[in-house]
């Protein structure tokens, strides 16, 4: 296959950027997105030039770092899908391919197509875990949970924190995100002590870093690699409700 | 290099509780004065710096990723071992402790193996505590299934993504000691060198990979949990950024490695396709449960799977281990695959993989419960190579996967540098020659949690009256040189060939003549070769950029530079032991029906080697292990 891409590059976080154009002869089908694009920058090295950076590790689709804007869609065209799962063959010879970082104020830019998402952490920080001490546990089997509840837990625990609910949202919200930790743990007899602190916490975290509010688009939803429900926003709002209305 | 173990007296079963019962503890009011500083964030790094600043002790916390949530712990699927004992199939911690003795081929130590079978229960109990949701019954209660090398059910598992669930619940225990303050979290920082003073570990040297940044850190205490160097092979199921150097760079220092050469080859990845591939994805090992390993029984048969009657295929594993069948230890399956593979019975288009297949476990269970099984797994599958698994058989194959083999540590998991801690898969400790399903996450837990702070006041306590470790020190100024000259140096080669070029041939001469398979031959070959490669490299590297930025080239050739030097003493530890056990097969060393054939009176030892210098050969020690409580037999599955 031979394709075209447009690259976004930005060499610093102050700099001004610019879609850069490339090509490639012979790409494999067979190839992941991200090995199309390590292809790339092998040839660039090769041409004295500055290879492009991009964020990627596990390359499986779990650990949540690679995240690019392909062709104007987070993580490229594939529902329930990373960018390091995406291949070659969902592309065809000669197609023009746009590729830019995940935009959004609190994901500020720091090279190419690499983004700060250390927001993310800082809402987890503000009260996104169970507040229990090494050797504190009780016997695993103490408290039954139905199965139902574990699996809903499940659910909304299997985010990867890879941003692509903010960088899809019209509004970088980060509902999704924060509200699918939110759910998880109001979800599970272990969570529900802390759990009217934890929403407000972490809501007010989640504006002081500069995301922006929710309406109800379900852009998050569709994009989310782990299809995680816009029904854990609901929650969110809901325990939110709870915190501040029903206990006043 | 001086070798104690540490071991503390008493039964199998006392020494613990013993050990536990009589160290030297620093007082609650003491601990806010010491400074550690540790290295890595997955599930050992993440839980013991969150364990360690709830006692109270000040941690700085280190991990090259931009999250510790993205540390490749996040990557495991199957699930977690623990001797709950909950299906009432005879579980306990000292059959949990012989399962793992035997499936590491009697190569680890007995005393540690216990422990680690003893502290499995807990890690279920706060994995719990802290919101990990593992699968459960109907009626509430947790869930078990069965993994390699075991007769019982003792794994635990959240879906495919139990490593996820985990590290995500250690990760919010670290996150939770950030907000007060207790930990300082740096992200997006390499460890590029140890710093000793006196002799004892005092800090480190990173860069920001941000900022190309060289930074200092001193403490009283320096905890790598830096994970395995599976990576070192290019093609492996490890992330990109996974290396080797934290630990290599130690060894430099003076920190024993044992074991070089065991590394695990996982029988259940998906098969090379092409040169630009960068990994090889793993599919969990809990597959084997349903799923059975098949070839064709007719060599080169070119038919699709579904064209093969029942009488064609070749269930080899069910033929050659009964007892077992498709759940033969890691070790076993693997080279039970490339003996297929390599005799011509290979399928698929590189005839490089065998199937497995899930025809009669659907046929069974019906297609809702294997796709509540794994319905993660074979989503996965259809994602890489564009095949449905429910109506065609997986088509899989052996890939680098688990370093057995690390920084040397004794019972406290402290090194041979004083103050220098590894914990998780960075140190040799538990696994033996091969490692179980579902013990990695366990060790790495069991380290983290129970046993490192649990175990590094006794070293800390000496250090209350060192005061605060300055940075000023001239160690740290040497260090920090050596750092930039070693990046300065990498920039200036400029020649024609990239890192990755050097990376994907080191990985390709080890996959070859230190892979599955090792003879005397093929060793002393690829130790020619490597030294080659490495001279090679040391000319014509070509990195682009400068260091003062974020520069991925420059990182990668740093790591590379260790690979180079790193599979030189894995070849010379595997040339070295003239037996086969666990991973390590040596052709020359095998029964008249193909299997491992251990020599007991010559090599019950770990090597432990020590950094012989630049272009020098590594010294090799010896840890004498010795069995009191179980007598080393011929591992049999059959």
């Amino acid at each position: 296959m031979r394709i075209q891409l447009k690259i976004w590059r930005q060499e610093s976080p102050e700099a001004k950027g610019r879609m850069v154009d490339y090509e490639l002869e012979d790409v494999n089908p067979e190839m992941s997105f991200l090995e199309m694009l390590d292809v790339l920058n092998e040839q660039l090295i090769q041409k004295g030039k500055i290879p492009v950076e991009f964020d990627h590790d596990c390359r499986e689709g779990i650990c949540g770092q690679c995240g690019l804007f392909i062709n104007g869609r987070v993580h490229g065209p594939l529902a329930a899908t990373t960018t390091c799962q995406l291949h070659m063959r969902h592309f065809r010879d000669g197609d023009t391919i746009y590729v830019e970082p995940f935009r959004a104020a609190a994901f500020p830019v720091i090279q190419d197509l690499r983004v700060d998402r250390s927001a993310f952490d800082r809402i987890i920080q503000a009260g996104g875990y169970i507040s229990t001490r090494t050797g504190d546990a009780p016997e695993a089997n103490t408290i039954p949970i139905p199965h139902d509840v574990a699996e809903d837990a499940f659910d909304a625990a299997a985010c990867i924190g890879c941003g692509a609910c903010v960088a899809t949202c019209k509004n970088a919200s980060a509902a999704l995100f924060t509200g699918a930790k939110i759910s998880h743990l109001a979800m599970l007899p272990q969570g529900k002590p802390e759990a009217d602190g934890r929403v407000k916490n972490m809501v007010e975290q989640m504006q002081t870093e500069g995301f922006g509010h929710c309406t109800n688009t379900g852009a998050c939803e569709v994009e989310c690699p782990q299809e995680i429900s816009i029904y854990h926003i609901a929650r969110m709002n809901f325990e939110y409700n709870k915190a501040f209305v029903l206990k006043s | 290099m001086k070798l104690d173990a540490k071991i503390p007296d008493g039964s199998l079963e006392q020494k613990w509780g013993r050990y536990k019962g009589t160290t030297h503890l620093v007082s609650p009011n003491n601990k806010k004065k010491l400074d550690i500083i540790v290295v890595g964030t997955g599930l050992a790094g993440s839980s013991t710096a969150a364990s360690l600043a709830e006692m109270g002790y000040r941690v700085k916390s280190f991990c090259f990723q931009d999250s510790p949530r993205r540390a490749h712990s996040v990557a495991a699927q199957g699930g977690v071992n623990a001797s709950k004992n909950y299906q009432n199939d005879a579980d306990s911690a000292f059959r949990m402790f012989y399962d793992t003795i035997k499936g590491g081929d009697f190569r680890a130590r007995e005393a540690n193996v216990y422990r680690l079978a003893e502290c499995s229960a807990s890690l279920i109990d706060q994995a719990v505590a802290q919101g990990v949701p593992f699968a459960r019954e109907y009626g509430g209660y947790l869930a078990n299934r069965s993994f390699g090398g075991v007769q019982v059910r003792r794994t635990f598992y959240a879906r495919g993504q139990t490593g996820q669930q985990l590290l995500l619940g250690a990760y919010s225990a670290l996150n939770r000691q950030v907000a007060t303050g207790q930990v300082q979290l740096y992200t997006r920082h390499e460890m590029l060198d140890l710093v000793l003073i006196d002799g004892k570990a005092r800090g480190i040297i990173v860069r920001n990979l941000n900022t190309g940044e060289i930074e200092r850190h001193a403490a009283h205490a320096v905890v790598l949990a830096t994970g395995g160097y599976g990576k070192i092979y290019y093609l492996s199921t490890l992330a990109m950024g996974c290396n080797g150097s934290a630990i290599w760079r130690a060894h430099k220092k003076g920190a024993g490695f044992a074991a070089a050469s065991w590394t695990q080859i996982h029988p259940t990845c998906l098969p090379q396709s092409g040169d630009y591939q960068s990994k090889l994805t793993l599919m969990s090992e809990s597959l084997r449960n349903d799923g059975r390993i098949w070839v064709p029984k007719k060599a080169n048969d070119s038919r699709p799977p579904g064209e093969i009657p029942e009488e064609e295929r070749d269930y080899y594993l069910e033929r050659r281990y009964p007892a077992f069948g498709n759940l033969a230890p890691r070790d076993i399956a693997s080279r039970a695959a490339k003996e297929r593979i390599d005799a011509g019975y290979g399928v698929g288009p590189q005839r490089n993989a065998v199937y497995l297949d899930f025809a009669h476990a659907i046929e069974d269970y019906g297609i809702d419960t294997i796709r509540e099984r794994y319905g993660n797994l074979f989503r996965m599958y259809e994602k890489i190579t564009g095949y449905n698994a429910y109506e065609r058989p997986m088509m899989i194959s052996p890939a680098a996967h688990f370093s057995m083999g690390g920084l040397w540590v004794d019972y406290e998991l402290m090194t041979t540098i004083p103050g220098l801690y590894a914990i998780g898969e960075c140190n040799f400790s538990d696994h033996g020659a091969n490692r179980l399903g579902a013990n990695s996450l366990l060790q790495a837990c069991v380290d983290g949690y129970f046993v490192l702070p649990n175990t590094i006041s006794n070293y800390l306590v000496d250090e209350l009256r060192s005061g605060k470790i300055s940075t000023e020190h001239p160690a740290f100024e040497k260090a920090e040189r050596e750092v930039r000259d070693q990046l300065e140096h990498l920039l200036a080669i400029n020649g024609d060939r990239t890192a990755t070029d050097y990376h994907k041939e080191l990985g390709s001469l080890l996959y070859d003549k230190c892979g599955v398979l090792r003879t005397r031959e093929g060793l002393t070959q690829a130790i020619e070769d490597i030294r080659a490669l490495r001279a090679d490299f040391r000319q014509n590297l070509k990195v682009p950029g400068d260091p003062d930025r974020v520069n991925s080239e420059l990182e990668k050739a740093g790591r590379v530079a260790d690979y180079l030097e790193l599979a030189e003493l894995m070849c010379h530890d595997a040339l070295q032991r003239e037996e086969s056990c666990g991973a390590h097969f040596r052709e020359e060393y095998q029964t008249p029906d193909g299997e491992a054939r251990r020599r007991d009176d010559e090599f019950q030892y770990v090597s432990v080697w020590e950094y012989g210098g630049a272009e020098q050969s590594p010294i090799l020690h010896k840890e004498e292990l010795s069995f009191e409580t179980v007598q080393p037999t011929e591992r049999s599955y059959k």
